[in-house]
């Protein structure tokens, strides 16, 4: 091969693929950033800036203001640490079980975890209205947070039983001889070992709650108690939509998903193609 | 004096090995208390709301019409298959969507992977910057491309006015002929990353050596992937494309945001079907009824893929 032809392969069978792959994947971003910055005049202009002209932050605070999306910011928030906060030290128990300990039923509890995974979230919309209804708690952020620490224990539990049993038994054997008690030992000595995983396994469990829209969807129906992806969505539906304010309010909804995958990315490949890997 | 010492000492003996029994009876017990929130959530509000679904689809419940609430037997049923042309063009619309979803991703995702494989500069930042989309919500995602699709301030249709691809502005998400194209390329960028990701774990393990000696031995660029990598990602593929159809059946974010399953209901999957049925029609005994059919023909799929894949775990 000439070195003609060996840049032409290169170029077609690389740098071209992967050009697009980057163009395709990050130009919505781009687009986005862009309207949200823009002044409304320039968003309906033709023809359009793909350089803005001019920069204004007047749809940020449309959104966070007039529309609301402060409050759905929090309410977002309060959520997604909750349920983290729940489904690491549910799952991190679970998993000390599945990795510790022999019991009656462990073979019928991992089987009842690995079922969840093939209960869709989308068919239970119906019995869990009803079920949070008759329990008062429709829009009240404690029925999303329940669902989704249900949703996500199972999967999390999975993950973190892998985790425990890579830590080795004498680390807990000499503090249980120092005297600590199973619980202590879960805390100050697998805990810290654990870390790593454990950050990886909370940062994943955010994005999906940050994420969800269907739950929240069906069981919140006051404005003040949306989370963002309701808030989003009741905004797209509008007669007349704001792009402007739609736009600072994406960007808005994005950043904390962006900074959390940012942060964890490098234990993707691993732990997802991990899991799936089995 | 000396018996009071040995009833002492005994007593002592006693309450140690009680003690002893004890934490033996609580050690015991301990994994149970360990699962049992887990078992307490899952059971409560996983599978008991799961037999719920069961139970209201053998009644009439419409919460717009109550008066005609209770038992209804195999109604439901009946009408799904006898009286329901819109189950069976959703239907259609499911595997429409669910074939273009996972084949699309499939194949897009393993040449991302394999380009994210090789060596380049700035490769971990590409790699997550490609892989960013996975992170996005489907309301996120349907807020993006819609601003995108927009037929008047929408920038697909400059750049493809300017490409000379179109003579003037389409309302892409409203006519007929590109709704769902253009909601399947929605969701593509959402996707890919899933199987990039995936695929290049899967890469990964692939020991090089394997590669080395094709290469001695001249073998092309196709023959090693079909001979030496598809059948390494094999399990990988199996499971993956699984797991997706099963998302992609259930997958509702995009479309509802996106078109509410329209227009004309082309972009109504029978998932968006159900939840217009339990939202927009609060009818939950029919909505609960096409869960259970939408339930079964998932399980059929499934076990009848895992069989005919010959999936085997052992191997991967």
């Amino acid at each position: 091969m000439s070195t003609f032809q060996r840049n032409m392969d290169r170029l077609f069978v690389f740098y071209l693929p992967m050009a697009i792959t980057v163009i395709f994947t990050l130009f919505p971003f781009y687009w986005t950033i862009n309207t949200a910055f823009k002044p409304e005049g320039d968003i309906v202009k033709s023809p359009l800036e793909y350089v803005p002209s001019s920069f204004t932050l007047e749809n940020f605070r449309v959104a966070w203001e007039g529309v609301g999306f402060s409050t759905y910011f929090q309410n977002s928030l309060l959520i997604a640490f909750c349920t983290v906060f729940f489904v690491l030290i549910f799952a991190t128990l679970v998993g000390y079980a599945l990795s510790r300990y022999r019991f009656k039923g462990k073979g019928a509890f991992m089987l009842l975890l690995l079922c969840t995974q093939f209960v869709p979230g989308a068919m239970l919309i119906i019995p869990l209205f009803l079920i949070f209804k008759s329990l008062g708690l429709i829009s009240n952020p404690l029925s999303l947070i329940i669902t989704y620490t249900t949703f996500q224990l199972p999967f999390n539990s999975i993950l973190m039983n892998g985790f425990i049993s890579n830590v080795p038994r004498e680390l807990e054997e000499a503090a249980m001889v120092d005297g600590c008690n199973r619980l202590q030992v879960i805390f100050k000595v697998i805990l810290p070992v654990l870390m790593p995983g454990i950050v990886a396994t909370g940062v994943f469990t955010f994005i999906h709650v940050w994420n969800e829209f269907l739950f929240a969807f069906m069981l919140t129906n006051q404005e003040e108690r949306f989370t963002l992806p309701i808030g989003l969505s009741y905004m797209m539906g509008e007669f007349n939509v704001n792009y402007g304010a739609l736009a600072a309010g994406s960007v808005i909804a994005l950043i904390p998903a962006i900074l959390m995958f940012a942060y964890a990315q490098k234990h993707l490949v691993n732990g997802l193609g991990g899991a799936v890997k089995g | 004096m000396q018996s009071r010492l040995q009833a002492q000492e005994e007593a002592q003996i006693r309450v140690q090995e009680k003690k002893q029994g004890s934490t033996f009876q609580l050690e015991k017990w301990m994994p149970y208390l360990f699962i049992s929130p887990a078992i307490v959530l899952i059971v409560g509000f996983l599978f008991y709301p799961l037999g719920n679904v069961f139970y209201y689809s053998l009644q009439n419940y419409d919460a717009s019409q109550p008066y005609y609430n209770g038992f209804a037997g195999l109604d439901n049923f009946v009408r799904i298959f006898t009286e329901d042309p819109q189950f069976f063009a959703s239907l259609g619309i499911s595997l429409k969507w669910v074939v273009s979803q996972v084949s699309l991703q499939l194949v897009i995702g393993m040449g991302v992977a394999l380009l994210l494989n090789q060596s380049f500069r700035f490769r971990a930042f590409i790699r997550a910057a490609a892989f960013t989309p996975w992170a996005i919500s489907g309301v996120l995602t349907s807020v993006m491309w819609s601003l995108m699709y927009n037929e008047h301030i929408g920038v697909i249709n400059d750049i493809l006015k300017k490409l000379g691809i179109i003579d003037s502005n389409q309302a892409w998400l409203a006519n007929l002929d590109t709704v769902f194209a253009s909601v399947v390329i929605a969701e593509l960028w959402r996707g890919i990353p899933f199987f990039a990701i995936t695929l290049l774990a899967g890469l990964q393990s692939i020991p090089e050596e394997l590669y080395e000696a094709s290469k001695v031995d001249g073998a092309s660029r196709w023959r090693i992937f079909f001979h030496i990598t598809l059948p390494h990602l094999k399990n990988t593929i199996i499971l993956t494309t699984l797991l997706r159809t099963v998302w992609e059946f259930n997958n509702i974010d995009l479309i509802f945001n996106l078109t509410g399953g329209g227009p004309a209901h082309e972009t109504t999957t029978l998932t968006m079907y159900i939840a217009e049925q339990a939202i927009h029609s609060n009818n939950f005994g029919y909505g609960s009824a096409l869960t259970v059919v939408s339930f079964g023909l998932l399980l059929v799929f499934a076990i009848a893929y895992l069989r005919i894949s010959r999936f085997q775990k052992e191997e991967g």
